[in-house]
């Protein structure tokens, strides 16, 4: 086991150091500078501008740049903002208590209702229950955020003036805490259920119909330690990839969530990142999704040898 | 003996020892009835309030939405307009200047002039008095000291500041005594405001920023707690989220400012901005409501906030092409030995002009948020020509084109020994521009010159890549259309139709497309104004050069001003921002006045 975790984890080392080439190849040849804002504003000439990239180092050729930003992160240091002169770490930093508070709960609720929904709806399949649940999986599937977010916006804050629209991390209040995540965090949950939902659905039904199953049902088994005892636990297997795959979301933000709410998440400075060309934020993002996703992937496998007794690694 | 009962309980209702629930559930004891209450208790938060509006601090927390979020709290390394407001709640330049372009002084006692003895008569310097007793916001006193730093801080090339252009003219700043600094020019100007004054003019303390000058300056800690001389001083900040300020119990103004606190919250869209403030009022001040007008307009029948506008918001313009986009020469296209295939032609540039219908563009889509604009110049308006007007006419403009021999061919397309009247129009990716550019492809067509409609995104088309062949230094295509904004010294502004030297003032590869010129357009005449104007210190015949300036370039067509945009933004009913709209210093300037009144 350790063997293999620690073999999974050597080779995701090339794997890695690949992806940050692509993502820095592809952010340096993107068109765009980090003073664009500037450039109709005669005030600042382009001398002017020209001396501030190259003060940032944006003249070099891009392989150095590449060379000396690895460098940098092989030493910890993940470089500085150009907007806001402030290392990209605690830019982070900053961020990241509120994408856990607010994705975070968006994800958890979305967990806890796509299970119980998937499995029963797969259990009482053709039910009116299950017509119901794939029904409104496939409304929340189809709208996307920046549309139920804007929708929710319009109905609760302009008409009826229940909730605030946007987020602000200052206020201590808890009951306006709860209050101005309501709309975000149901914006997200709503999205992602539908999506799990099918997904625990399907996967439930690939097993009720299975031969181990028949056999729990004639050794007698009550009907609900069968379910959960037997069909979840091989049903969830699939799951647990996709949750694992998923849960960088909750570090790299929900970007269009975000924005309409405007939740300070790591989301929306990821956005502005790349609208203002603020590559080491831009980069050191992308670059822990990536290592996230690799590392989570392993979690994944591990996990499933504890869920299936079948796998075994050696 | 029952209303001393309740008088007791008001005032531990104010004091907070009791909640209004308790309250509530007391004087229901004593037999009053719920609307009684209600009354009761509305007075006793309402009442002191307004009993203490004069006090410092007393109108709680100001909350400002900026939809373009602050990224840092130092105007001279600041990446776009939202920085400099935010940090003129912090610091302070020497003189502000209204929307009108009038000077009033901050951290100088007086506006320097002629007859004080402030402006040398040579225009090769300038003298400031300053105010004494001015503390910073850490209880450190304020000299000229931190003039002279301020000026070492912006002109360090490795600091790489924003505001470098405003103080290169500069030779020298030397403090003539604790409270008076002197600033030595190294060519005589007429425009000795460019540096400390408004936006770019911010100054910095010394004692703070002394050991972070050039690249050491992303390790200030200044950075994430700026302070100042001004009425506030960052308590937190999160870049691209939201700055929270608090008093500066050193500001120098008794009972000012009337706010103890200030949040300048960031991110989202202009629209949703609007609405913040207008429909739910959730915010008390939204800046650069870049909102259709018939939306803005819509918004504001809701009745529970009010426009702001001033004039200075830059002049939307068609930019036209002098070159040809279309012939590669020397490894570019647009060269300067390639003049344009029809746009160089006058009589073609003045159709255009006169079919550009600027009254549907200004009425439709900006309303109260700009004007036709017949200048290229506008602001301030001591340099509005009154020598040029807007005229549409598509007669006009077609009898132009007959004139000079454009005949319409059978796809109703105009054309002239097989070269036909069609160009490119391109302009940033945002949906009023999009709807400006059918309104001109429009009537171009019924003078018979048809125009293709591109956009490119504002990342792209305003940034400097010199690899890049969309940006609009390149202008590889015909026409392009932006806002260029003003500034108090038309130098700069001006200096984008002027060719003294072509190879260095004219976009070009080689000077890496850094020439102020886009248009490419060469005038002789032009050139000499512009010489002369930025020499010239008398102020009225300075105005006078500028002004001809323009209407050289307007009659040429350089390009063609279609709208005199404004600053917009939009405030709440109840609050009151003194006249703070200005277009040469933010409109966080005045924060100090601004209070509540309802």
């Amino acid at each position: 086991m350790t063997r293999y975790i620690l073999h999974r984890l050597l080779t995701a080392v090339p794997t890695l150091v690949i992806i940050s080439m692509v993502i820095f190849g592809i952010l340096a040849l993107a068109p765009g500078d980090p003073l664009g804002q500037l450039a109709a504003n005669p005030d600042v000439p382009p001398e002017v501008r020209q001396n501030i990239l190259h003060q940032m180092g944006l003249d070099q050729p891009i392989p150095i740049r590449y060379a000396k930003w690895a460098m940098s992160w092989a030493t910890g240091n993940w470089g500085y903002s150009f907007a806001s002169h402030i290392s990209v770490a605690r830019l982070l930093l900053q961020r990241l208590p509120t994408d856990l508070w607010v994705i975070g709960s968006g994800y958890l609720i979305a967990v806890m209702i796509a299970i119980p929904v998937g499995v029963l709806s797969a259990v009482k399949q053709y039910s009116l229950l299950d017509q119901v649940a794939t029904t409104s999986a496939f409304i929340g599937y189809s709208l996307p955020t920046f549309f139920t977010g804007v929708l929710m916006i319009i109905i609760f804050s302009v008409r009826l003036h229940w909730l605030p629209f946007i987020y602000n991390v200052q206020v201590r209040d808890p009951v306006r805490m709860l209050q101005q995540a309501i709309m975000p965090v149901a914006v997200l949950a709503l999205f992602q259920s539908a999506v799990l939902t099918r997904f625990v659905r399907s996967s439930m039904l690939d097993n009720v119909g299975q031969d181990y199953v028949r056999t729990a049902r004639a050794k007698g088994l009550a009907q609900h330690r069968v379910i959960i005892r037997h069909v979840l636990r091989n049903g969830l297997i699939p799951i647990v990839t996709l949750i694992a795959l998923q849960l960088p979301t909750v570090f790299t933000g929900a970007v269009v969530t975000e924005q309409i709410f405007r939740v300070p998440g790591v989301g929306s400075l990821l956005i502005a990142s790349i609208q203002n060309s603020d590559t080491p934020v831009v980069m050191a993002i992308a670059f822990v999704a990536a290592i996230l996703v690799v590392l989570l992937n392993i979690a994944a496998d591990v996990v499933y040898g504890a869920l299936d007794p079948r796998i075994r690694y050696g | 003996m029952r209303s001393d009962d309740i008088r007791k309980l008001v005032t531990e209702f104010r004091g907070h020892r009791l909640t209004r629930r308790q309250v509530v559930t007391r004087m229901g004891e004593l037999g009053l009835s719920l609307g009684a209450i209600w009354t009761v208790l509305d007075r006793a938060t309402a009442l002191p309030a307004r009993a203490a509006a004069a006090g410092r601090g007393s109108q709680g927390t100001l909350k400002l939405l900026y939809w373009q979020a602050p990224t840092i709290v130092n105007p001279h390394l600041a990446n776009g307009t939202k920085d400099f407001h935010a940090s003129r709640i912090v610091l302070e330049p020497l003189l502000t200047v209204d929307a009108q372009g009038n000077f009033a002084p901050v951290l100088a006692a007086a506006v320097p002039s002629r007859q004080n003895g402030g402006i040398a008569a040579d225009g090769r310097s300038v003298t400031y008095k300053l105010k004494q007793g001015v503390k910073w916001a850490d209880g450190r006193l304020f000299s000229s000291d931190d003039v002279v730093f301020t000026y070492q801080y912006v002109i360090n090339k490795q600091t790489a500041t924003t505001s470098y252009f405003q103080y290169r003219n500069i030779a020298k700043v030397e403090p003539l005594d604790a409270h008076t600094v002197r600033i030595t020019f190294k060519d005589p100007t007429p425009f000795w405001f460019l540096p400390f004054v408004g936006g770019y003019g911010m100054i910095l303390p010394r004692h703070a920023l002394d050991a972070y000058i050039g690249s050491n300056s992303r390790n200030a800690p200044f950075n994430l707690k700026a302070f100042g001389t001004g009425p506030y001083k960052v308590e937190t900040f999160r870049p691209g989220d939201l700055v929270v300020y608090s008093i500066n119990e050193y500001y120098r103004e008794p009972n000012k400012p009337a706010f103890s606190q200030v949040q300048m919250k960031g991110g989202g869209d202009a629209t949703s901005a609007a609405r913040a403030v207008l429909e739910t009022g959730e915010y008390d001040y939204a800046w650069n409501m870049q909102v259709e007008w018939p939306v803005l307009e819509h918004m504001v029948a809701g009745g529970k906030g009010s426009v702001l506008t001033a004039p200075g918001g830059g002049v939307e313009a068609l930019y036209l092409n002098h070159t040809d986009p279309n012939k590669e020469v020397d490894g570019q296209r647009s060269s300067l030995k390639a003049p344009h295939p029809f746009l160089s032609d006058l009589k073609v540039r003045q159709a255009l002009a006169l079919a550009s219908d600027r009254g549907t563009i200004a009425k439709e889509l900006y309303g109260e948020e700009g004007d036709a604009s017949p200048n290229l110049l506008t602001t301030p308006r001591t340099y509005y020509s009154k020598n040029t007007k807007v005229t549409f006419s598509i007669e006009q403009a077609s009898r132009l084109l007959d004139e000079g021999g454009w005949t319409r061919g059978p796809d109703g397309i105009r054309q002239k020994n097989g070269m036909k009247l069609q160009m490119t129009y391109v302009t940033s990716v945002n949906s009023l521009r999009q709807k400006e550019q059918q309104v001109i492809k429009d009537a171009f067509a019924k003078i018979g010159a048809a125009a293709t409609l591109q956009s490119v995104d504002a990342g792209v088309f305003f940034s400097s890549s010199p690899g890049n062949n969309d940006t609009i230094a390149h202008f590889y295509r015909d026409i392009e259309m932006f806002t260029d904004t003003f500034s108090l010294a038309p130098i700069a502004y001006m200096e984008q139709f002027y060719s003294g030297d072509p190879m260095r003032d004219i976009a070009q590869k080689e000077n890496s497309w850094s020439g102020q010129n886009l248009c490419r357009w060469q005038n002789k005449e032009y050139s000499a104004v512009y010489d002369q104007a930025v020499k010239e210190l008398d102020p009225q015949k300075n105005a006078q050069l500028w002004m001809k300036a323009n209407d050289i370039a307007v009659e040429q067509v350089a390009a063609i001003p279609l709208i005199d945009r404004k600053i917009v933004s939009v405030r709440s009913k109840t609050l009151d921002t003194a006249g703070n709209m200005s277009a040469f210093d933010p409109e966080t300037r005045n924060i100090a006045d601004w209070r509540r009144t309802g």
